[in-house]
Parts: C-alpha cells; sequence; structure tokens
C-alpha cells in the first residue's frame, strides 16, 4: 500500500526560536468554542502564501486546498482544531463580579483560584473563592458547584468586559526543558503541526488543511468543512490524555490511554470514530519504517473531528492522530517537544507514501 | 419438532451468525454475503465506510429507487491493554452488558479464542467492564497472541429449537438472512431496489447515514430486530415471538413515516399475513439515519421480534423469519403509493 520513497525529500523538523515564538502565539491566544478569531488571525498571517486557495467558510473554519503534481493524487482532508474549551460571561453582578458558565468540558475542579483572560482584549480577572482562614472543615470538602463561582475583574474591568464574552486561563507557555507547559494545547499544536505540514506538503497529494472550529462542542466545524471538501481521506490531528503515572498501589496501570515520550498516539477506536484499519496500518508502517517513536491510544471514549469527517457524504475513511499529554482542559497541559516533532514528522513522512492504493477494498481488514 | 421447510433462507442464518463481524470488522461477514447474493443482482459494491450495497432492477415508469438496509455487524469487544502476566482488558465495542460477559467466550478475529474472568467485587458490587478481563490462555505479554486494538466476537453455536432459533448477533444478521432471502426471490419490479449491507450500525447507524446519502432513495425501509414483552416479568410491551412481523411506529430513534407504516400493513393484509404494531421506547436504527438523510427520506423499520437482544443468545421465530420475508418480498415488488 506504500510506495517507495527514495528520492523524497526527507524532512526534519525542529522547534526553533520562530517555531517556538509561532507555537507560543497559538497556546496563549483566547480562542473558546464559537470565538476562534484571534487563532484564525494567527492562521491567515502564517499562510500568507496560501492566500489564493484559503477561505473562511460560513461557520468559521479555515479551508486550505493545497493542490499537489502528478496524477492520481489522494485528496487528504487534515483537520485541526482551532478552539479552546474554556468560560463565558453570563451575568454581571455588580462590584466587578461576573457569572459564568463553562464551554466545552471542563472540570468544575479545575476552576477555584485561577486567573483568566477574558475577551480579545484579554482583561485579566481570577475566579475566586473564599479565603481558607474563613471556611469551616465542610466547606472545604465540598466541591464548588460553577454556579457558585464568579469571575472577579476588579472594579474596572467592568466596563471593560461584556456579557458573552469568553475566558480562559490566564496561563503562558513556557519550556521545562525537554517539555512544554501551556493551556490551550490542544488543539494548537495541532494547528502548529497542520501549519509547518502546509509549508511543507509532499507534492504527491493534494493537501485539505482545515483548521476547525468548534471541536470541543460537538465536531461541529469538522462536518460542514467535509461536507465541503468531500475528501478521499480524512486524519484529524488532536491531543490526547496521557494518564501515564503510576497507580498509587504499584499495580500495572492498565488505563494510561497514552504515555509521554511514547510519541504520536494513532488511534483505534474512540466514542466518534472506528478508525480505518488500512489508515492505520499505512501510518504505524510509515513510523516503523522511518524509525519514529509511535504508540496506539489505548480505545476508549472521547472523539475527535474524526468523527465528523468519516460521516460526511458518502463516507470518509478516517484516523486520527494525537499528541499525548498530560492534564488536558485544565489550566496547564504538559507535553514533551519530541512528541510533537514526531507526530510531524511521522504525518510528513506517511503523506509522502500516500498514494491510491490506500483505498484497495481488499486492504480492508 | 416441528420441520423448518425453508433450508435456504435457515443454512443462510446459521452462516450468517456464526461469522465473526463486530462494528469496525466486517470484511469476513461482508465476503460472505457478497459471495451469497452477487449472482441475484444487477450491481454490487463496497462503499468508503465498508457497507455492501447491491442494486436489484431499475427504476421504471411509477417505480421508486428503495434502500432496504440490514446491519451485518455485531456488538463485541476490543483490547486495550494486555498486561505482563497476559490477561488482556478491552472496552465494548456497541451496548455490551458485562452480565453477559462473565463466563463467556469470544473469538478474535485473527482466530485466537478466548474466555472472559471477572476481578473479585466488593460485597453488593455490580460488575462492570473495568472489572473483567480476556484470558486467551497466554502466561505472559511476550507470548500473547492478542495486543491492543485487537478485535473479538461473541462465540457461541447456532442451536435450532424447531420453531425457535437461538444464536449471537441474531441481531442483526437474522434481518440479514430476511434481505438476502427478498432480495433472492424478488423477480419482477417497477422499483429500483438498494439492499444496504450497513456496517457499524451498533455504535451509531454510521454506516447507514453516508450509505443513505450515496444512495439517495425516495423510500428507505430498515430491518432489524426488536424488542419483545413476552417473557416472565420482562418489560411491558406488545411484541411477542411467533405473532408475525412487527411494524415500527416509533422507537427512541425516529418516529416511523406513517405512509411507511400504512405500506407496510397494507401489504401485510393482502398477503393474509399476521402482523404486530411495534412501539419501542428505548432503541434505534438504520431508519433513523435514512430519514435524516440530505433533504429528508420517508422511512420505516421492519422488524424481528427477538428475545435476550444482546446477549450471545438472542432468539427468533422461524415463521417470524419467513412472514418478513414475504412481506418485505411482496412490498417491493409493486408500485409504492405514499
Amino acid at each position: 500500500m506504500a510506495r517507495k520513497v527514495e528520492n523524497a525529500k526527507k524532512y526534519s523538523p525542529k522547534l526553533g526560536k520562530k517555531e517556538l515564538e509561532l507555537l507560543t502565539r497559538l497556546s496563549n491566544a483566547l480562542a473558546v468554542s464559537g470565538d476562534e478569531q484571534e487563532v484564525r488571525e494567527i492562521v491567515y498571517e502564517e499562510l500568507k502564501e496560501f492566500k489564493d486557495c484559503m477561505h473562511t467558510d460560513a461557520m468559521g473554519n479555515v479551508l486550505v486546498n493545497r493542490e499537489g503534481t502528478g496524477n492520481d493524487r489522494v485528496r487528504v482532508m487534515l483537520a485541526a482544531h482551532m478552539d479552546e474549551v474554556g468560560m463565558m460571561l453570563t451575568k454581571e453582578d455588580g462590584d466587578g463580579l461576573f457569572e459564568f458558565v463553562v464551554v466545552g468540558g471542563v472540570d468544575p475542579r479545575q476552576l477555584v483560584g485561577k486567573p483568566v483572560i477574558i475577551g480579545r482584549k484579554h482583561i485579566p480577572g481570577v475566579i475566586g473563592a473564599k479565603a481558607i482562614h474563613l471556611t469551616t472543615k465542610e466547606e472545604r470538602e465540598r466541591e464548588l458547584k460553577v454556579e457558585t463561582l464568579r469571575i472577579d475583574v476588579g472594579l474596572n474591568g467592568s466596563n471593560l468586559v461584556e456579557i458573552g464574552d469568553r475566558a480562559t486561563f490566564a496561563t503562558s507557555l513556557a519550556v521545562l526543558g525537554p517539555s512544554l507547559r501551556g493551556k490551550a494545547l490542544d488543539d494548537r499544536l495541532g494547528v502548529f503541526n497542520l501549519i509547518q505540514l502546509l509549508k511543507n506538503a509532499p507534492e504527491n497529494i493534494d493537501l485539505l488543511a482545515t483548521f476547525t472550529v468548534q471541536e470541543e462542542l460537538g465536531l461541529r466545524g469538522a462536518k460542514v468543512a467535509a461536507y465541503h471538501f468531500d475528501p478521499d481521506i480524512g486524519i484529524a490531528m488532536d491531543s490526547t490524555p496521557a494518564n501515564d503515572l503510576p497507580d498509587f498501589d504499584g499495580e500495572e496501570n492498565t488505563r494510561h490511554n497514552t504515555k509521554l515520550d511514547g510519541g504520536p498516539a494513532i488511534y483505534l477506536m474512540d466514542g466518534a470514530t472506528i478508525g480505518d484499519r488500512r489508515l492505520v496500518k499505512w501510518l504505524t508502517e510509515s513510523a516503523e519504517s522511518e524509525k519514529i517513536p509511535w504508540q496506539y491510544r489505548q480505545p476508549g471514549r472521547g472523539g475527535t473531528d474524526a468523527g465528523a469527517i468519516h460521516t460526511a457524504r458518502a463516507g470518509v475513511p478516517s484516523v486520527s492522530v494525537s499528541v499525548p499529554q498530560r492534564y488536558l482542559h485544565s489550566a496547564a497541559g504538559m507535553v514533551r517537544i519530541d512528541d510533537v516533532l514526531n507526530t510531524l514528522k511521522l504525518m510528513h513522512a506517511a503523506l509522502l507514501r500516500l498514494d491510491k492504493n490506500i483505498l484497495n477494498p481488499q486492504e480492508r481488514k | 419438532m416441528m420441520v423448518n421447510k425453508n433450508n435456504d433462507l435457515l443454512n443462510i442464518l446459521e452462516m450468517l451468525v456464526e461469522t465473526p463481524g463486530p462494528s469496525g470488522s466486517e470484511h469476513l461477514i461482508r465476503t460472505k454475503i457478497e459471495e451469497e447474493i452477487r449472482d441475484y443482482v444487477d450491481e454490487v459494491y463496497t462503499d468508503a465506510l465498508g457497507n455492501l450495497i447491491a442494486r436489484k432492477g431499475k427504476k421504471a415508469e411509477g417505480g421508486k429507487r428503495v434502500m432496504v438496509s440490514a446491519h451485518v455487524d455485531e456488538i463485541g469487544l476490543m483490547v486495550t491493554h494486555v498486561d505482563e502476566n497476559g490477561f488482556a482488558r478491552f472496552i465494548a465495542i456497541g451496548g455490551v452488558s458485562p452480565l453477559t460477559c462473565v463466563g463467556g467466550r469470544i473469538l478474535f478475529i485473527n482466530g485466537t479464542p478466548g474466555v472472559i474472568g471477572m476481578e473479585r467485587l466488593e460485597k453488593d458490587e455490580q460488575p462492570s467492564l473495568a472489572k473483567l478481563f480476556i484470558d486467551t490462555g497466554a502466561t505472559s505479554k511476550e507470548d500473547s497472541r492478542i495486543g491492543v486494538g485487537d478485535v473479538a466476537g461473541f462465540e457461541r453455536p447456532f442451536m435450532n429449537l424447531g420453531k425457535r432459533l437461538v444464536a449471537k448477533s441474531m441481531d442483526d444478521r437474522a434481518a440479514v438472512a430476511v434481505a438476502i432471502e427478498a432480495l433472492k426471490t424478488l423477480k419482477e419490479t417497477v422499483n429500483e431496489v438498494y439492499f444496504v449491507f450497513s456496517v457499524q450500525e451498533e455504535v451509531g447507524l454510521r454506516g447507514a447515514i453516508t450509505a443513505a446519502y450515496g444512495v439517495d432513495p425516495d423510500v428507505g425501509i430498515a430491518v432489524d430486530v426488536t424488542r419483545t414483552g413476552d417473557t416472565p416479568k420482562g418489560v411491558k410491551m406488545d411484541v411477542s415471538l411467533g405473532k408475525g412481523p412487527a411494524i415500527k411506529v416509533r422507537d427512541s430513534s425516529f418516529i416511523a413515516d406513517p405512509r411507511v407504516v400504512r405500506w407496510m400493513v397494507e401489504e401485510a393484509k393482502a398477503q393474509g399475513l399476521p402482523y404486530q404494531m411495534e412501539v419501542l421506547e428505548a432503541g434505534g436504527t438504520d431508519g433513523a439515519a435514512i430519514q435524516r438523510t440530505r433533504a429528508g427520506v420517508p422511512a420505516g423499520c421492519l422488524s424481528i421480534p427477538c428475545r435476550y437482544i444482546h446477549s450471545p443468545s438472542e432468539m427468533v421465530d422461524f415463521d417470524d423469519l419467513q412472514q418478513c420475508v414475504s412481506l418485505l418480498t411482496g412490498m417491493l415488488t409493486k408500485e409504492i403509493e405514499l
């Protein structure tokens, strides 16, 4: 199924100053589902050279149709979502305090005490709670519900934010040796990698790059984008939890989902998609032949844009590849730089060897 | 014991239920079905998701393009981890109850057999899938013949009780057998009939969603099993085994188009077949996916009464099956007026 890649252009991705700067801007940007403008602007700025084949659709997805050369090109849709989970202001209580709801899957236990930024201007605020001095033992044991929490923007802040504004954690990307710590790495790593792939796209394919919106609310952007492109195959590039810390009782951890340093995580099945076996095989074989570390994401729940892509129109064989990440959907996730770069490397190597034989029905086992 | 006269139907059913095909791993069952129907259809192909689609007839004056959908996939298991002692952990593919797993036997698509064991439970603890594991007889991770991502179906032989038939995956192979028989029986028709043997129904009607888009039918019929209310202290439901085809009015996934319901009722009456009206509280079928494709399609569902659904011993009635074949064939033969 894989064509020979002898003289093909090798690609060795790195995280230099320029790349780190881009990744920092992406991670620090505020783009909670439904208001992805800030990331959209970065994507446009980075992809100026593609302006003739790039557009924003009705829902706000950024679609880039990068055509390759030669015959029998596979039309590959790669999707990375621009949106992140977060919060939305719903009601002003006066005194700089705002009620809010969470947007997407946020664990309410992650909220208390966190600094946040609000709206396009990144107005600072904090999700406060009663100081420990004044709490009773019972209060400290009780989980604080979102309805009881407020975002406090200070007195002057009230004039700078509005009901409906989105908010996210005020975390700045940091390099911690071989690791990165930041917010919204789900899925700005995917956005970053997709930008790099476009700039280094192999010629043998049509790369239908899709920067999607509203993934965190139910794969909504990818659904219409896949309808538009009607691709031959679809791949979601996302981030998935690494629950790889040792079990407290010393037993073997059988539910790690993925492990840091394990390389790109290839999906077999999640709650939204059963990965096409031909694509799974193509990815694992590409990784093996290029000696790129890889891992299966343990079959489980959850979903990626592949869930929307594979059921578009008359169907699209699809799969997902994710960067493993600790502490997803919190104020600060942690990833390994090598996992990010190896994901990019795998995607590039795999795309380079892609031809129409991938769709051979006999290989579907 | 009653003698089963319709041997073709019975033989096909036995072949179908004994072929493993959990959602997403339908290649074995698809190949068998394709071999079975190839000589009886005008065109057959497999679509992007793996649906097997067979066309019979060409739309003539007064005819309609009809999509008949029976899903070929069954519930099953997928391995998530193999531990150092060779025990495998798994998750469900589709609606698998831990109660029906314990002590069960399974067969992997790669041919490896296994049994399901359970951790010790605390007092009053209910079994959950997280407490179960697969034992394939391996003694270590290294000598295990299965790994993460390997897929297994439940293993249980077909049992012919005379009037009643028992097997795993009667859901929905009983309907696949009915569709195949109808396909073979159907001769002259003004309609263009697409028999869709759909995939991934058990994980959310996914195959039917894309097949319906591709076929773009004028009217759709799912053929699937439905629950019964005829077992001791079971759910209250007016469907019984052996009382004829069930004509779906609604389930929790869709409301059958009343015109399609009427079409089924009138055909049953015309043939003098017994039938039962089905109102199912929970459950869904490919009919829902067909109904909402593109700009919408009138759709319904012909149901086969079935006991113990999603257990390894699903039971259907042979008379019901034969009457379903007759009803479906009759419906597809004539001009359809909705």
